[in-house]
C-alpha cells in the first residue's frame, strides 16, 4: 500500500494537468505579434488562450483540493522552478514554426487522447473539466494535423524542417507516458487515467497524420524525462522569470 | 508571402440558425480546409455563429460600378414593386 493519501495524490495529479497547460500556453503565447501571416497569428493565439483557460480551472481546483488557501495565482506564480512538475517538452522554445508545429501536434494528441478518457473520471469535478476541455482539443488537433501535413508534403525546405523539428522533439515523447505512484494512486481509485491505453492511441494517430503528411516517426536514441519532479531543462526557468516578473515583484497584484 | 501563397476567402457567418449566413470578411488561406479554420478562428471566437461559409473570392462574379445605371435605376419609379401596400402581422420577424 502507499503512503500517499488519495487527497495529495489529486492534488498533484491536478496540478501537473495545470502546469502542463500553462506552460505550454505561455510558450505558444510567445508567437503572439510574430505569427507568419495575420490568420495563423490568431489562430495560435486562440489555442494559447484555451491552454490558459485550462490552467486556471485545473489550478483553482487543485487549490481547493489542497486545502490550504492557495489560489489560481499563487500556484501559477509563486511557485519556483523545482516546483513545476510540466513535461519538458510543454517548455521547449519555439523554435522555427515546424518546431513549433511539432511540439504542438505531440501535445495535442496527447491532450485529445488524455481528456478523452479523463472524461469517465469518478472525479466529478475533472470529468466535468475533462467534458469542457476535449472539444478544444478537438480543434487544436485537428488545426495542427493539417499544418503538420501541409509543411511535412509541402516543399522540400518545409519537409526537412520538419524532419529537424521530429528528431528535436522525439527525446521528449515517452516522459509523457511514464507512470507513477501518483498515476497508480488515481487509476486505482477510478479518478485517473491509464497513460498505456494514451500511449496506444498516440502512436496510432500521430502515424496516420504522418504517413499523409510522408513524415517518419523514429524511435528516439534516449529519453529525456524528469519534468514531474521538477528536474527541468534550463529553459523553464528563464520562461518562469518572464511570466512570473510582475506578480513576484507587486505580489498580489490585480488587473 | 501573403499574396503569392494564400489565395483570399469571403467569409459567410450565420449567427443563429434559421437566419441567413451574411458576409462578415475575409480571410488568405492556402485551401478551403484551412480558410475555413481561419474563418472560425478570426470571425466566431466570441460566439457570433453557429455556421460559417467560405468562398474563394476569385468565384465571386460581381457588378461593376459601370453597371449602376443600366442594372438598378430602372427600378427607382417603380414604387408598386415594393411589397409595401400590404400590413405586416405583428408577430412576424425579421422581415
Amino acid at each position: 500500500m502507499s503512503d500517499l493519501t488519495q487527497q495529495e495524490a489529486l492534488f498533484t495529479y491536478t496540478l501537473r494537468l495545470a502546469d502542463n497547460a500553462l506552460i505550454l500556453g505561455h510558450r505558444l503565447s510567445e508567437w503572439c505579434g510574430h505569427g507568419p501571416f495575420l490568420e495563423e497569428d490568431i489562430g495560435v493565439i486562440n489555442t494559447a488562450l484555451d491552454l490558459l483557460g485550462r490552467c486556471r480551472m485545473l489550478y483553482s481546483y487543485a487549490g481547493e483540493v489542497e486545502g490550504k488557501g492557495r489560489d489560481e495565482d499563487d500556484l501559477a506564480f509563486h511557485r519556483d522552478e523545482r516546483e513545476f512538475t510540466n513535461y519538458l517538452l510543454m517548455e521547449q522554445p519555439k523554435g522555427d514554426f515546424a518546431y513549433t508545429t511539432i511540439r504542438q501536434f505531440y501535445a495535442d494528441v496527447w491532450n485529445l487522447h488524455f481528456y478523452t478518457e479523463l472524461c469517465n473520471s469518478k472525479d466529478e469535478t475533472l470529468a466535468a473539466i475533462a467534458r469542457k476541455v476535449v472539444k478544444e482539443c478537438r480543434y487544436h488537433f485537428r488545426h495542427n494535423a493539417e499544418w503538420v501535413k501541409r509543411l511535412g508534403d509541402g516543399t522540400e525546405e518545409s519537409h526537412q524542417r520538419m524532419n529537424d523539428a521530429i528528431a528535436e522533439a522525439s527525446r521528449f515523447v515517452n516522459e509523457m507516458f511514464e507512470m507513477d505512484e501518483v498515476d497508480q494512486v488515481m487509476v486505482d481509485a477510478g479518478v485517473g487515467v491509464d497513460l498505456n491505453v494514451v500511449k496506444e492511441k498516440w502512436i496510432a494517430s500521430v502515424d496516420q497524420v504522418f504517413a499523409d503528411a510522408t513524415l517518419q516517426r523514429p524511435e528516439p536514441e534516449y529519453d529525456r524525462s524528469g519534468g514531474r519532479k521538477g528536474l527541468h531543462t534550463e529553459q523553464l526557468g528563464f520562461l518562469l522569470a518572464e511570466m512570473q516578473y510582475v506578480q513576484r515583484c507587486h505580489p498580489g497584484l490585480q488587473w | 508571402m501573403v499574396d503569392q501563397y494564400l489565395p483570399l476567402w469571403e467569409v459567410f457567418v450565420r449567427s443563429k440558425r434559421g437566419m441567413d449566413h451574411k458576409h462578415c470578411g475575409s480571410v488568405h488561406a492556402a485551401d478551403a480546409e484551412q480558410a475555413l479554420q481561419y474563418a472560425r478562428d478570426v470571425y466566431t471566437r466570441r460566439s457570433e455563429g453557429n455556421s460559417i461559409w467560405v468562398v474563394e473570392a476569385t468565384h465571386i462574379v460581381a457588378s461593376q460600378p459601370d453597371d449602376q445605371e443600366a442594372f438598378f435605376e430602372p427600378a427607382d419609379d417603380k414604387v408598386y414593386r415594393h411589397a409595401t401596400f400590404y400590413d405586416v402581422p405583428a408577430d412576424v420577424k425579421h422581415m
